[in-house]
């Protein structure tokens, strides 16, 4: 099988290795024989720590994907971001209000943003990160948790910003304040812990946890189940 | 599109029967018929994959052969000059060894209850399973549901084997667990006035899986992390765990930490020990490709068992039933069971469905292995694999167009990249290693048979017995870091620094392991799976 997969050149940090063109770019580092330590996560698309910038030959744009889940090019010049120092402020919630005046504090820099689009550009997960900064500028924090929300923190949009923005972290904290103060909270679930802390919920489960396996057999086998 | 000729034709029959199944569904398999397909086709029954281990206080324990390995291995520090005697590196009342949700939870609580803690992490600090976890976690918070109907659920998912206390803390805590987390500012998927969607896992009897899109691991993950960044805990990232330091007591007292990136060994004491390493899926037992983390290599595990700790299920291990098969890019990635919780079917070469949908995993999985191997009807990929149907598209037939897009945005990203439009084409997919059932012992307090030596999450045992259901895990790791955490803070409180650090235990395994002849000059723990092909 591996015998008939075309293998294609790619350039790792310059260098040149001929790898089958079914591989990602990670796939493609490992075949290489590379022992990845940094630039390798979860391998599936949801850590954001294989942030890649690459070139194709004979062209001068740069582009950027997550190794994990971008296949390699005949011809790509590669290289991994394995670390980002971008600022993160530290906080705490229950002294936060979901505000302008408290954003400014933790992140002012969000509002020095030159509107020139090069996180938007950049982002591998296609999140309109501009677009998020403006909701956060205007205290729309709803909206800006909303667009951000499958942001995996994989520093690009950061490592583009003429602003000097760490964009993933203001989305995390705007993602927070809108959880903590502007969505409403669960009436029912709020009433269930605290039946809980009381113990009034033991009796029941006791009974189960005490019965004999033959018991809970049956009653798991006859148990309704919600339509 | 990515698909081949060939697959686009076969794909035809998924599209001749999708209008004849919107709304119908499929029997569910009747108490027998399950034991029947787990115990002819489950990957736990098959014997040659199994070996007694040789070595250690479970000597004689049934393991997957290729734990077993790690397990009859030498030390790293075998031929390694630690000095013990000097002042340690870092000295702290909680170390906590992984940096994923459990950890994390863990150090929460632990601070909060004034200890000093510390973790340290092989990877970054949120490189975790629990940043994967994508379809949700369970809590009985709705009125018609309760912790003891959960119980029921998770009991019985478990097969029985579960233990019934560690299964009561897990559906007790879960309501609790979720409102801690949504106080942190943790986004789940709510309506309106505040109510939390919430909708079936495999196994569920109530709809109690609640999500935050599927993303639901890395918004827990992300929240937990910035936390404990904010209550500025101290946190060592690719700094793996390779021992545990005992003391002159025999207690756990600490860790040998190796620096990744200098090859440099660090000292860690401590009055107490939390191990949130995860689980296992890198060991790609019987050669499955796997949904986990880079560093699920069991490393918690082995060192655990080495300074004493005894294990439960071990050898249990949980296959998904919905890996990615093709494009290749995608192989054993997890499909998340949220895509079959909106109505996803699994159907064979014939476009028919051979399984209902919401099974428990060990038996969706069975029946998806019975249908390619035994029965001969699964999809033949130009890999050389064989793989199943997941209907995605009926999705949006069933619950209107827009809610792949809405509900699944991570999987129809994913596979996007690899030109797969899982609104217009079906997923083909095939069981991978999810999820290590079992793992080190432990009880209500995540404390393990080792004085001083906590296990939470992927790494400890016995809440799920033999098979864990959907949405239990999330929960897990949250619940029983955080029962970590408190107990080792309290404990930790009263406590004089520890004295006397050793690696003693190290000698008399090594001994066992000469004397066995069964190490095979392995060594172990693993710390990163190789992939390198040259």
């Amino acid at each position: 099988m591996t015998d008939q997969i075309k293998k294609v050149d790619i350039f790792i940090m310059g260098k040149r290795y001929t790898v089958p063109e079914t591989l990602t770019i990670m796939d493609a580092m490992e075949y290489a024989g590379y022992q990845l330590v940094r630039g390798c996560g979860c391998r599936a698309g949801f850590c954001g720590a294989c942030a890649t910038v690459y070139r194709m030959a004979g062209d001068y744009e740069l582009q950027v994907g997550l190794a994990c889940q971008t296949k390699v090019e005949d011809g790509m010049y590669l290289a991994q971001i394995p670390f980002f120092p971008g600022r993160k402020a530290t906080f705490d919630l229950e002294e936060l209000k979901p505000s302008t005046a408290h954003f400014t504090q933790l992140y002012p820099e969000v509002y020095r943003c030159l509107g020139c689009s090069s996180c938007t550009k950049v982002c591998p997960q296609d999140i309109d990160v501009m677009q998020y900064i403006a909701y956060i500028q205007r205290g729309d924090f709803q909206k800006a948790a909303d667009i951000s929300f499958d942001c995996l923190m994989c520093g690009l949009c950061v490592s583009r910003c003429p602003a000097n923005i760490v964009h993933y972290n203001a989305a995390l904290t705007a993602r927070r304040l809108y959880s903590r103060y502007i969505a409403k909270p669960d009436a029912f679930l709020v009433e269930r812990a605290k039946a809980i802390e009381e113990g009034k919920m033991d009796e029941e489960i006791d009974e189960l946890v005490t019965a004999d396996k033959e018991k809970l057999q049956e009653l798991y086998d006859n148990r309704e189940i919600e339509k | 599109m990515s698909y081949t000729p060939e697959l686009r034709e076969l794909m035809k029959k998924v599209e001749e029967t999708r209008p004849s199944r919107v709304g119908v569904n499929y029997p569910r398999m009747t108490p027998d018929e399950r034991r029947d397909v787990l115990k002819n086709f489950h990957p736990d029954y098959i014997e040659d994959g199994f070996r007694e281990v040789r070595v250690g206080v479970d000597k004689g324990t049934r393991l997957t052969n290729e734990m077993a390995d790690i397990f009859e291995a030498y030390s790293r520090l075998k031929d390694v000059e630690i000095d013990l005697t000097v002042e340690p590196d870092y000295d702290v009342d909680i170390l906590i060894i992984g940096g994923g949700g459990a950890g994390a939870s863990a150090a929460l609580e632990a601070h909060a209850a004034g200890s000093n803690v510390m973790i340290t992490t092989k990877l970054r600090f949120g490189d975790a399973n629990t940043m994967m976890a994508q379809g949700g976690i369970q809590a009985a918070d709705k009125e018609n549901d309760s912790p003891a109907i959960h119980y029921l659920d998770v009991m019985g998912g478990g097969r029985l084997e579960n233990v019934p206390e560690l299964a009561r803390a897990l559906v007790m805590d879960a309501p609790l667990v979720i409102k801690w987390l949504e106080d942190m500012g943790t986004m789940f998927d709510k309506k309106e006035d505040g109510t939390m969607i919430t909708i079936h896992g495999g196994g569920t009897s109530r709809k109690r899986m609640h999500a935050a899109r599927d993303y639901t691991g890395a918004e827990i993950m992300r929240t937990l992390r910035d936390e404990v960044l904010n209550k500025g805990i101290k946190v060592v990232e690719f700094s793996a765990a390779v021992e545990v330091l005992l003391d002159d007591n025999g207690n756990a007292a600490g860790a040998v930490l190796y620096n990744l990136e200098t090859n440099q060994y660090e000292i860690a004491r401590a009055k107490t020990v939390i191990i949130a390493t995860g689980g296992s899926g890198r060991l790609h037992y019987r050669g499955f490709p796997t949904s986990n983390h880079y560093g699920a290599t069991a490393d918690g595990l082995i060192m655990g068992y080495r300074a004493g700790a005894k294990t439960i299920y071990a050898d249990s291990i949980q296959y998904h039933p919905t890996g990615g098969a093709y494009p290749p890019q995608l192989l054993g990635l997890l499909v998340t069971e949220k895509t079959r919780g909106l109505g996803a079917t699994p159907l064979n070469i014939k476009g028919e469905q051979f399984v209902y949908h919401l099974e428990t995993r060990d038996v969706a999985s069975s029946a998806i292995i019975r249908e390619c191997e035994e029965r001969g009807l699964g999809i033949p990929l130009p890999t050389g694999i064989t793989a199943v149907w997941l209907d995605s598209p009926i999705i949006d037939l069933i619950h209107g167009e827009g809610t792949i897009e809405r509900q699944l945005p991570a999987m129809l990203r994913q596979f996007q990249r690899f030109d797969v439009d899982i609104r217009k084409v079906p997923m083909l997919i095939y069981p991978t290693l999810h999820y290590q059932n079992g793992g080190l012992l432990i009880d209500e307090n995540s404390l393990s048979t080792v004085k001083n030596l906590y296990v939470a999450g992927e790494a400890s045992g016995g809440m799920h017995g033999t098979n864990r259901l959907m949405g239990n895990s999330l929960l897990d790791i949250i619940v029983f870091g955080r029962r970590a955490g408190r107990h080792a803070a309290a404990v930790s409180k009263d406590m004089d620094t520890p004295a006397g650090l050793n690696l003693e235990h190290l000698n008399s395994y090594h001994k066992e392991l000469e004397e066995t002849g069964a190490a095979d000059g392995r060594v172990g723990p693993m710390l990163l799976p190789r992939y390198t092909h040259r």
